[in-house]
């Protein structure tokens, strides 16, 4: 499994990540070579095996919906890289 | 003996006849820490005044005549774990300056149960990796040989204990993280069952993995702190509502009583490259257990072949998605760069590492348009097969032990150019996690350049009392856990 630098670019992409050409190049060798160790498990059949996505007997747990306190506004703001009027401030979202 | 050297239950009992206090011990803890630390860099951050202000209370307790499990005694906690008010960095520069507003439940159930916060110890970035050599602050040393790496992720808390830093530790393990460096260590290191800890306050990786766990100098150390982090907590929905017994009660000399115990030998945990001394040590160790009463038995776990890809697919995949909320708005790093997603990709390419960035990339990679039904969904159903087999197996045995790691400790810098390499690392540790079951890695020799060697006990779902039953009896037929390193 080779992948293409635009491939990795795409992916990059997906993730967003700014990688540098550097990066690019470092990851598109060692992908590809992870990929490829990993192309062993077509060799599996799992045309009759159900997915396991989680090995608890749990499905949709439930609790009682009762209010409780919160954290505080501020203990919440206090981690974010900006803040404006007790609100976390982003970049502009539309253009 | 100093008191530093002591282990949790040695120490209790000091505490306890009143011959030490919790200020004492927590002092010299610091002092040792000083003494070495520069040397082992297994800490991120320290908090000495909060660790003797809490020996104060600790001490006070005690005398108003309160006797908790870890009262007064002096702990470290693995900087992946939120601690209230601390610094908690996940090893990476997107979290250099985080500080969580609450414990999670693990640390808040130290905290209740009387113990002592030295610090947080230091971890692969995000728990990925095998050596601590992901950290974006330092690498942590191996205090058996200070060229070496101390194995990882939890590699921050297996050296501290084994350099006597601390008196226990929490760590966690997605793929091996605890047993992989408590073997490349030299001490007790225990995955308990998922479900069996609550993650809560757990910073995620592969939330379908991840478990907290516990790195001690002993087995019966193991069993104290496992009894107090277990158990349901609200706050985690995969936590299971299973009672919690009383670890320690389940420790015997030898393995005749009861219903006897069945082990079993997994024919393909001993392959070719690994080191003949780890496959010696552990043939070694399963003879002294025979010796002990075990009834000894060989099982097959047929697709251990294909663990390796099938972990790394659903824990990379998942981990693409978990790190996706680290995008400079909330908490942690933003790097300003023009617009939104401009921002995004600048703040996640300067904040990560190499390692991070390769797993996110190969996540992304196995969830996108076109390859999710070869990579991740495959993936899933191999991993129904993998659990399949440990079903199977544990219908014939009641434990089944194997090496922890296919090499003893290697040099820094060996593998960190071949990430394919360091993934091989963990090949004997990842499977359990895949099935959720528990696993427990306790020092069984050593090699000729004189590194420890790991023997892992592995049980099926909750079955941890009978792991560390194996494990003590082991322990008391042997002398490894007794040996420090040079420091």
């Amino acid at each position: 499994m080779k992948l293409s630098r635009e491939e990795v670019q795409h992916i990059a992409e997906l993730a967003r990540l700014a990688l540098s050409d550097e990066e690019q190049s470092l990851y598109q060798g060692q992908l590809s070579a992870i990929l490829e160790h990993f192309e062993r498990l077509q060799e599996l059949d799992t045309e009759a095996i159900p997915p396991t996505a989680t090995v608890l007997p749990l499905r949709s747990v439930m609790r009682a919906d009762e209010p409780r306190p919160p954290f505080s506004r501020e203990d919440i703001l206090a981690n974010a890289p900006a803040t404006e009027a007790g609100c976390f401030k982003v970049p502009a979202v539309l253009e | 003996m100093k008191l530093y050297e002591l282990t949790i239950h040695e120490a209790s009992e000091l505490l306890a006849a009143g011959e030490t206090s919790s200020v004492e011990l927590t002092e010299e803890t610091l002092e040792r820490i000083l003494a070495v630390d520069n040397d082992v860099k297994a800490y991120l951050t320290l908090t000495p005044e909060e660790a003797l202000a809490q020996a104060r209370a600790a001490d006070e307790h005690r005398a108003a005549g309160e006797d908790t499990p870890l009262l007064g005694i002096p702990m470290a906690i693995k900087d992946v774990l939120c601690t209230e008010g601390i610094p908690t960095t996940c090893g990476s520069r997107i979290l250099e300056n985080f500080i969580p507003p609450y414990d999670g439940t693990a640390v808040a159930r130290l905290r209740a149960s009387g113990a002592i916060l030295l610090g947080k110890t230091n971890t692969d970035e995000f728990a990925m990796g095998s050596s601590t050599e992901n950290s974006a602050f330092f690498t942590t040393h191996n205090p058996w040989d200070l060229d070496r790496v101390p194995g990882g992720s939890s590699g921050g808390s297996a050296a501290a204990v084994a350099a006597d830093e601390c008196l226990g530790a929490l760590g966690t393990d997605t793929g091996g993280s605890v047993r992989q460096p408590a073997s490349l260590c030299g001490v007790v290191g225990l995955k308990p069952t998922y479900g069996r800890v609550s993650r809560y306050g757990l910073i995620a990786f592969a939330s379908s993995l991840d478990q907290i766990g516990v790195l001690t100098k002993d087995v019966t150390d193991a069993a104290i702190l496992l009894r107090s982090i277990a158990g349901h907590d609200p706050h985690d929905s995969t936590s299971m509502d299973v009672p919690v017994p009383d670890y320690t009660a389940a420790l015997t000399d030898d393995l005749r009583g009861n219903e006897g115990m069945r082990v079993g030998v997994p024919k393909e945990y001993f392959i070719e490259g690994m080191q003949p001394e780890v496959e010696a040590a552990v043939r070694a160790a399963v003879d002294v257990l025979a010796g002990l009463g075990a009834e000894v038995q060989e099982v097959s776990l047929p697709h251990t072949d294909y663990a390796l890809p099938v972990y790394y697919l659903i824990a990379l995949a998942e981990a693409s998605s978990n790190l996706a909320r680290y995008d400079g708005v909330r908490y942690g790093l933003r790097v300003d760069n023009g617009g939104l997603i401009e921002t995004y990709k600048a703040t996640r390419g300067q904040g990560f590492g190499t390692e991070v960035k390769r797993r996110i990339m190969l996540g992304t990679y196995a969830l996108s348009a076109g390859y999710y039904d070869a990579y991740y969904l495959k993936a899933q159903k191999a991993r129904t097969l993998i659990k399949a087999d440990f079903d199977a197996a544990f219908e014939q045995v009641d434990v089944i032990v194997a090496p922890t790691s296919p090499t003893t400790a290697f040099r820094i810098g060996e593998k960190v150019d071949d990430p394919l390499q360091m993934y091989l690392s963990d090949v004997f540790t990842l499977s359990m996690n895949l099935a959720g079951i528990c696993g427990l890695s306790l020092p069984c020799g050593f090699d000729a350049d004189g590194l420890p060697i790991g023997l892992q006990v592995m049980g099926p779902a909750f079955g941890e009392e009978r792991v560390l039953r194996v494990a003590y009896a082991y322990e008391q037929a042997t002398d490894w856990h007794t040996r420090r390193p040079p420091l």
